[in-house]
């Protein structure tokens, strides 16, 4: 978490995880990248909610799957938001799976299915 | 079952019998809490499964574009292009309580500006593709911060869900049956203390009849020659 210098407001930043070819593209938006590969994403994503400077997380699809269970310990924090985008390779309906596993908990059945 | 140890008294019946009607209001106000949560939650989520589709579609027509682009120069050149954007992207969060469940609210801070104003790269070195792969990217800016947002906040409705049904399940299926065996119980006790007062009473009196008989046939002991 950081204050804009004179503003007094909290600003958070956008940071997205994933392989070079996918993060590259959201350079020019103003997010932050972090480059990571399946054996380091775990501690980068660790990292980037340790520092409190994000309001959001958007993570490649590919990545999270390495993630597993890491990604599920944030889920009950207010703050961030990490949310599983497609990467360059396409979409594998993981982050559609989450939306449905986040139905199921509420539910106790997927009931969009 | 594990059955609620009480002394069998009337003031335990009552201290129960309060606690039982607390239980009984709570629980039907924890269901209705469920019900609304659960309505809100339905409704996130069909939102941000439209809005997810709706991302997911324009993101992968924009990396499309973006490997055209790449496919026209050297990937060296197109890094060089977008290193150095002009000012990163800020969020501002507000809070909003949402049945007692703290959902946050994400704006892209004004002084963000718009997407293509932090494109900073020379148009002669770059392909056309590239704009077009960015504008794509710009236009979804935020409604991948909305999509984040909702995913956030149903996330935390589910979670909240999930704790108010076991609630709810806890209240009916354990601690209002516990309440209301024990005051059965305690009720059986007293109405047997009570059947076992009058029968003694009955008892006492009876013997106290067949006292006071036997004390007036002393008294006149030819009565009871004459009646037999």
């Amino acid at each position: 978490m950081y204050c804009e210098k004179g503003s007094g407001a909290v600003m958070y930043k956008i940071g997205m995880i994933g392989d070079r070819e996918s993060t590259l593209c959201f350079l020019p938006l103003g997010y932050t990248v972090m480059e990571a590969d399946a054996k380091n994403a775990a501690t980068v994503l660790k990292n980037a909610v340790k520092s409190e400077d994000y309001a959001v997380i958007f993570i490649t699809e590919e990545l999270a799957l390495s993630l597993g269970e890491e990604l599920a310990k944030y889920k009950d924090l207010p703050l961030p938001a990490i949310t599983v985008i497609p990467g360059k390779a396409g979409g594998t309906g993981y982050g559609m799976a989450s939306l449905h596993a986040a139905v199921e908990r509420a539910v106790g059945a997927d009931i969009l299915k | 079952m594990a059955e609620i140890r009480v002394n069998p008294t009337r003031m335990e019946l009552k201290k129960l019998q309060a606690r039982y009607q607390t239980a009984r209001r709570g629980h039907k106000l924890l269901k209705d809490k469920r019900d609304e949560l659960m309505r809100r939650f339905l409704d996130v989520v069909r939102r941000d499964r439209e809005l997810r589709q709706h991302v997911e579609q324009e993101l992968t027509q924009a990396y499309a574009a973006f490997a055209i682009a790449g496919a026209v120069g050297t990937p060296e050149e197109l890094h060089a292009a977008l290193m150095l954007p002009r000012k990163a992207t800020e969020v501002t969060v507000t809070y909003r309580n949402q049945m007692s469940v703290t959902v946050p609210d994400l704006f892209i801070a004004p002084h963000s500006g718009k997407p293509e104003d932090s494109f900073n790269y020379g148009l002669a070195a770059t392909s056309g593709e590239l704009d077009v792969a960015l504008t794509r990217l710009g236009d979804i800016r935020d409604e991948m911060l909305h999509m984040a947002a909702l995913e956030k906040e149903a996330q935390l409705l589910a979670e909240e869900i999930e704790r108010t049904r076991r609630r709810v399940n806890a209240l009916e299926h354990i601690m209002m049956p516990r309440y209301l065996s024990a005051i059965r119980s305690i009720k059986m006790k007293l109405d047997e203390n009570e059947r076992g007062n009058i029968t003694r009473l009955m008892k006492v009196k009876d013997m106290m009849v067949a006292a006071q008989i036997k004390e007036k046939h002393s008294f006149f002991p030819d009565e009871e020659e004459e009646s037999v």
